[in-house]
């Protein structure tokens, strides 16, 4: 009799066992509604943004290198007036330009912080760097706007919305990302490398430059592509200083538009299905293809970092 | 042991009784109140929000949730019948891609648009011509019109905005305005003209104010007077689109905006004409006839 009972419950399973199944199955499930929205996503967008070349029949050439946005009418040559280049160009400009301009102050903030006073630049700056990610990109835009924009007229001239505009609201926002990701990737050097340094007799600065720099850089560049994907995405505090003229950027002062800020301009003007709402989904396309690859960039970065340890 | 299980009951008990009651609560507001949802031009949002509000407040149970997005967004909406009201600044047969034979428009404010400018430029009257080659790029200084030497920047609304469309349609006599910059919102478009050196571009009335010029077309000065005798010519309807005939909540709203009271003082206050005060009907297609308003 004793033995039965204690059998059977020795065969059932426990608790902790079952809870355990539960929250593996819970997990599945979040992990599957996710993967679920993420591919219907990319699906809808796809389709959605293909439809400006199969329904509209929109040659790729014209909308890649076409110059002349304004759907819904021809251009002078007689092509719908769809051309994109105008708005990836300023995308890529504005992005590369706040990355350029955002990445030398980040390494030298992660750098105090991490290697020359660890103590005071947690105690302070890590607080500042979290602020500032938490601000809206609205109230970006807005100081951009009020702040930025007049002193780039006064400054470098022009109308004062364009891409440098874009560029010093973007180099704020990107910063506190590639700075954060870029203490994380310092304080990951193991702490033997710089003793080991040190005991050589390297000086702190040596250390840092030719040590822990250098060992760190993989985990810098995903810092900086980070950044680079933030920036690519931005739309509104972009979309509000850039000036959102669909013209080729002759200068950093002129108004020149990102494909985010013409994607949010235009969205609500445009009805369903129709040529001037599919080529805006091909926009969409684009940048959904963009994020894409960089994260397929960050994770050859991550790669190639690891074959060096 | 025994307490967690308790605990379980518990929960499960609270479970029950929660579904079960927001069952019956959604039943209950199914069988007395109503909601309906209304999309669309930004230009008429603020009018159907402060509406709705009113409306609300002495009919309880019902619910009118007002959203914008853009009139095309408006349109295309109560197209598919994905909404009960799509608000537009343009008649339904002017945007491309609509199918506008089961829509049934409802005229419930008339909106008056006007040029503004910096005040710094030194011009507060222009004629039609010299209007059409500022926003045209042939003259690119205010100096060319008797003001002073600054460059004139343009700023446009997005393209298929309703108030470009209105203001390029009867402001610029159906030319297109030049590739400028172009901003997605009234307020902001105020913004930068009031702090843009040169700055010229367009609102709807209710958003002129101290902290910009608005400009005198051929001698006629923006105001609701003027729009009402149609000798202020950069006017359009805001429209009421519903899918058909309009029923039930959507119907005694509808006849709601058209009530005195609203079309009195909430008009007064936010800057809309009443189309009942109107001299001029104007067909979507540009016509226009002396009658008075439905």
């Amino acid at each position: 009799m004793e033995n039965k009972k204690l059998a059977s419950q020795l065969l059932k399973k426990s608790k902790t066992a079952r809870y355990e199944r539960f929250g593996r199955l819970i997990s599945l499930a979040a992990l599957l509604l996710i993967m679920l929205v993420v591919v219907s996503i990319i699906v809808f967008v796809a389709s959605k943004g293909i439809s400006t070349f199969t329904n509209d029949h929109i040659s790729l050439k014209d909308f890649f290198l076409g110059t002349i946005w304004n759907p819904g009418t021809n251009t002078p040559s007689g092509h719908p007036a769809v051309g994109a280049l105008p708005m990836i160009i300023g995308s890529f400009l504005v992005t590369l330009l706040a990355a350029l301009v955002a990445t030398p102050f980040a390494i030298g903030t992660a750098v105090y912080m991490t290697e020359i006073s660890p103590k005071r630049g947690a105690k302070f700056l890590q607080p500042v760097i979290e602020l500032l990610v938490g601000i809206p990109s609205v109230v970006y835009g807005f100081i951009g706007l009020s702040v930025v924009v007049p002193f780039v007229r006064n400054v470098f001239g022009g109308s004062g919305f364009g891409i440098l505009s874009g560029t010093f609201v973007l180099f704020v926002m990107i910063l506190p990302t590639i700075v954060s990701m870029t203490v994380d990737a310092l304080k990951s050097v193991p702490n033997y490398y710089r003793q080991a340094s040190l005991a050589l007799g390297a000086t702190t600065w040596q250390t840092i430059w030719k040590v822990v720099l250098r060992s760190a850089t993989p985990g810098i560049l995903t810092a900086i592509v980070f950044g680079m994907a933030r920036a690519f995405g931005e739309a509104l505090a972009v979309q509000m200083v850039i000036g959102n003229a669909a013209l080729m950027p002759h200068s950093l002062v002129s108004p020149a538009s990102t494909l985010t800020s013409v994607l949010t301009s235009g969205m609500g003007n445009t009805v369903m299905g129709s040529l001037q709402n599919d080529a805006l989904w091909s926009l969409a396309l684009v940048l959904l293809f963009m994020s894409l690859f960089f994260n397929l960039l960050v994770h050859f970065i991550g790669r190639k970092g690891a074959f060096k340890k | 042991m025994r307490k967690q299980t308790l605990i379980n009951i518990c929960i499960g008990i609270l479970l029950v009784f929660g579904v079960g009651y927001a069952y019956t609560t959604r039943n209950s507001s199914e069988t007395t109140g109503e909601s309906i949802t209304a999309v669309g031009s930004t230009a008429l949002q603020p009018l159907v929000e402060a509406a709705s509000e009113e409306y609300i407040a002495s009919h309880p149970g019902m619910f009118i949730n007002v959203q914008g997005g853009g009139s095309g967004t408006g349109l295309s909406q109560i197209e598919s019948g994905a909404v009960q009201m799509g608000n537009s600044d343009l008649f339904a047969e002017e945007k491309s891609g609509i199918n506008s034979q089961k829509l049934v428009d409802h005229r419930v404010a008339v909106v008056g648009v006007a040029p503004i400018v910096n005040k710094d430029t030194g011009v507060r009257s222009l004629t039609t011509n010299q209007l059409i080659k500022v926003f045209t790029g042939k003259i690119t200084n205010w100096q060319q019109l008797g003001g002073k030497n600054i460059p004139v920047t343009l700023i446009n609304r997005s393209q298929g905005s309703g108030t470009r469309v209105t203001f390029e349609e009867y402001g610029l006599k159906g030319k297109e305005s030049a590739v400028a910059q172009e901003q997605d919102s009234s307020g902001t478009v105020r913004q930068i003209v009031s702090t843009t050196p040169g700055a010229i571009s367009y609102v709807a009335f209710g958003y002129l104010n101290k902290s910009v010029a608005s400009v005198k077309l051929n001698g006629v000065a923006p105001t609701a007077a003027n729009v009402k005798n149609n000798r202020w010519k950069i006017w359009s309807y805001e429209h009421i689109y519903t899918n058909g005939q309009p029923k039930g909540l959507t119907k005694s709203f509808l006849s709601f905006l058209n009530s005195r009271h609203i079309q009195k003082e909430l008009f007064q206050k936010l800057g809309y004409i009443s189309v009942n005060d109107m001299q001029y009907q104007r067909s979507w297609d540009g016509n226009i006839s002396k009658e008075v308003g439905e």
